[in-house]
């Protein structure tokens, strides 16, 4: 699934590739793949119309840089929307530093609610609180003895009552946790759908009650369109503080976030990634952008491409090529952004089509080592003018950076080669010329 | 065999109206009153099936067709389009649903297994169909095999208790494929009717935990070869585009005889089984549409369709 998704973005960006500005022609394709990758990771149908109309205006009319493609460009420019619209950075959970801290857990049925209460309290635990939890889940056979299980495991006690009240079980909670002094109180309540009025009631009432430090909404990173919906309707009702993730050991793509924080704009405070109890994340936006996105490595290349390459170096070295003047300099400029950007078997393979078509071909990323070692052993004077380099510098650069005499002929040869390429591509990218030089 | 004609069909209309008022203004909205089919009409009709998560793909194919029946239709107009998309949805839907019934009565005990992922309703949904069996005259054993979460064995005891059936239960942490093996010898020994074997949810991309599930089914075959009679996978109405690779990972270690689609009542529209029984040709057996025991229906294509574009 995921080599489709690369496949065909692969092709949608190979179309703009090569040219200057991105026009609203020449990213039209891109857009309508993104969208297409939006609504499959269950991204709202509203949000990823009005994501992908932003994305466009930021888009138009920015110059294209040499080193990466037009298509390249946009995806990045989608990445940094997804991450900034995700929360650009992580949220943390509030805690009071005077009396207690309270969190009332609240959400749809099955998304994880009580699981969750679970892991909270066992971080809380951890972190020195005296921690109480509460089953106000009274509907749900078996709900309390769940949580009483879950708290058993932690040795953290679990306040219920017999009568099946859970406004009642909150309120007489609360004085339990004063008499015995607990500072953390987790409230689990019942799942409810967000159009049952009297359980929406309910919820609210006890929201009220207690004015909690933090309310958080627990969804299921599963879910589909609906999210919307019900996270509209529990913020009116209960106005919560922050989204908590669940389930994403799964493989689900997790859009539905991206929709709630778009239309409730409250933080996503935790993840939860498996049954066990410190299965609990942080949020990080950027890793749920490239989740969303399909498997992220397209994005990786664009944003080492970028943090590696300013415009400006990219652009002279363009200059240098167009006027036949690269040399070893640059060369050994290139060698070191490309060390910087991670491997060169791993770069090459982030290359959408490009990785399938190495898959059998291993690369070894000592050849580069070697390379630079040589370069290294050559003087200023012999890196900028190859001209120079005669049967006797060889010889010394050979033994100066521990290769053998053929290595750097051959060195030479190919990048006479590769010059000679270089000059009649008016532009190139990286890979380009990447592609045509072998290393062995 | 129609075992749940005692349903009444009007609470999963009453459901469904409720879930259903926006997508049926929406339409209205959409299309009252103008006389012709224009593209700004098909697209609304796509943001309608979107947002009801049939998905991208199959929607631009139910828009295809729709389109091309509408060519030879003289008549364009709102109800025609209407009818047109619903002939496209119940045709996904009826073409794959001519399977096998229920073959009750034919197998003692005729044993069904319940699987699908974390919270999405499988021991609500064993425990309305406890009820419906019981009440239909039928003797029913259920067997605790999710063994794993916490309280989940005392969670189906209540249902047990609420249904009038018995339950096999082992301690939590016991070997799920063990209780599944008791249960059915038990059945076998005192002329169960009908086994019905709970299950820990699971997801799919869990390979360890979806080898559990090879292993209970052939644990159940070797006291009756044929175990299981039906594999129900049940959905959560909410889940979106990922149901998809729910179907097609439980498929590989099980063969799944039906889908159960549960959370009918709330907002979503569940409109993501239009693909999976595209692809799969596993028909719905059944849907949930609240908390309650008789919340629990049969699944009829004509029926959840019109619900979905019923105006009155």
């Amino acid at each position: 699934m995921f080599e489709d998704l690369s496949l065909k973005l692969d092709k949608a960006l190979k179309k703009i590739t090569g040219q200057g500005k991105l026009t609203e022609k020449n990213i039209s394709d891109t857009l309508r793949e993104i969208r297409r990758v939006l609504l499959d990771a269950d991204v709202n149908y509203k949000v990823a119309k009005e994501f992908i109309e932003n994305v466009s205006q930021k888009a138009l009319g920015k110059e294209v840089i040499a080193s990466i493609s037009p298509g390249q460009l946009i995806t990045k420019i989608i990445y940094d929307e997804l991450i900034e619209l995700l929360g650009s950075s992580t949220s943390d959970l509030k805690i009071n530093a005077q009396g207690a801290t309270s969190y009332l857990i609240v959400g749809l049925q099955g998304s994880g609610k009580t699981t969750f209460c679970g892991k909270l309290a066992k971080r809380l635990t951890e972190s020195g609180s005296k921690v109480l939890l509460v089953a106000a889940d009274v509907y749900r056979p078996a709900a309390v003895e769940q949580l009483k299980t879950l708290g058993g495991q932690i040795s953290v006690e679990v306040f219920a009552l017999e009568e099946k009240n859970a406004r009642k079980t909150v309120e007489d909670s609360l004085s339990f946790a004063r008499e015995k002094s607990f500072n953390t109180i987790i409230i689990d309540t019942a799942g409810r759908l967000h159009v049952d009025e009297t359980m929406m009631d309910e919820v609210a009432d006890i929201k009220k009650f207690v004015n909690p430090s933090e309310t958080l909404f627990v969804v299921d990173a599963m879910t589909g369109q609906d999210a919307v919906n019900s996270a509209k309707i529990f913020n009116e009702r209960v106005n919560y503080d922050g989204i908590v993730l669940t389930k994403l050991d799964g493989d689900a793509r997790g859009g539905a976030a991206l929709s709630i924080r778009q239309v409730v704009g409250k933080p996503i405070k935790f993840i939860s990634n498996g049954e066990k109890l410190d299965a609990l994340d942080k949020f990080y936006p950027d890793r749920l952008a490239s989740r969303i996105l399909g498997k992220g490595d397209v994005i990786s290349l664009v944003e080492k491409a970028q943090s590696t390459f300013d415009e400006k170096e990219s652009g002279k070295l363009e200059e240098r090529f167009r006027m036949n003047q690269f040399d070893f300099e640059d060369f050994l400029k290139q060698i070191k952004a490309i060390k910087k950007m991670g491997s060169l078997s791993s770069l090459l393979g982030m290359i959408p089509g490009l990785g399938n078509q190495l898959k059998n071909a291993t690369i070894d990323d000592r050849a580069l080592i070697k390379v630079e070692a040589i370069i290294n052993s050559m003087t200023i004077d012999e890196r900028q003018s190859p001209k120079v380099l005669n049967g006797n510098r060889r010889k010394r650069i050979a033994r100066g950076s521990g290769t053998s005499i053929q290595d750097v002929n051959r060195l030479i040869k190919q990048f006479n080669e590769m010059k000679l390429m270089m000059s009649r591509l008016s532009k190139g990218g990286l890979g380009k010329s990447l592609g045509n030089f072998k290393f062995n | 065999m129609s075992l749940f004609d005692n349903i009444n069909f009007k609470k999963l209309k009453d459901g469904l109206s409720k879930t259903r008022t926006k997508i049926v203004n929406s339409i209205s909205e959409t299309l009252n009153g103008k006389a012709v089919v224009d593209d700004k009409t098909l697209d609304e009709i796509e943001e309608i099936l979107i947002t009801s998560d049939i998905g991208f793909d199959t929607t631009a194919k139910i828009i295809t067709q729709a389109r091309i029946r509408l060519h030879n239709e003289k008549n364009r107009i709102t109800t025609t389009i209407i009818d047109t998309v619903k002939k496209e949805l119940i045709s996904v839907l009826e073409v794959e649903n001519i399977s096998h019934q229920f073959e009750i009565g034919k197998y003692k005990p005729f044993v069904i297994l319940v699987v699908g992922v974390n919270g999405v309703g499988k021991t609500t949904t064993i425990g309305k169909l406890a009820h419906n069996f019981q009440i239909a005259g039928l003797k029913v054993l259920v067997g605790a095999a999710d063994t794993f979460r916490a309280a989940a064995g005392e969670q189906l005891g209540i249902w047990a208790k609420r249904a009038n059936v018995e339950i096999i239960q082992k301690e939590h942490g016991s070997d799920p494929s063990s209780v599944a093996y008791d249960t059915v010898v038990e059945a076998k020994k005192n002329n169960f009717d009908i086994v019905l074997i709970d299950t820990a949810g699971r997801l799919h991309n869990k390979s360890n935990l979806m080898e559990e599930l090879k292993k209970i089914k052939n644990v159940m075959a070797k006291i009756v070869p044929y175990a299981p009679n039906e594999t129900l996978l049940v959905l959560d109405a909410t889940t979106g585009q990922n149901a998809i690779l729910q179907a097609d990972e439980f498929s590989k270690v099980t063969e799944i005889s039906g889908l159960v689609v549960t959370k009918l009542d709330g907002t979503a529209k569940g409109g993501v089984v239009f693909q999976i029984i595209n692809k799969q040709k596993i028909p719905i057996r059944y849907i949930g549409v609240g908390e309650k025991i008789d919340d629990l229906q049969n699944f009829q294509p004509k029926l959840f369709v019109d619900a979905i574009f019923d105006n009155t």
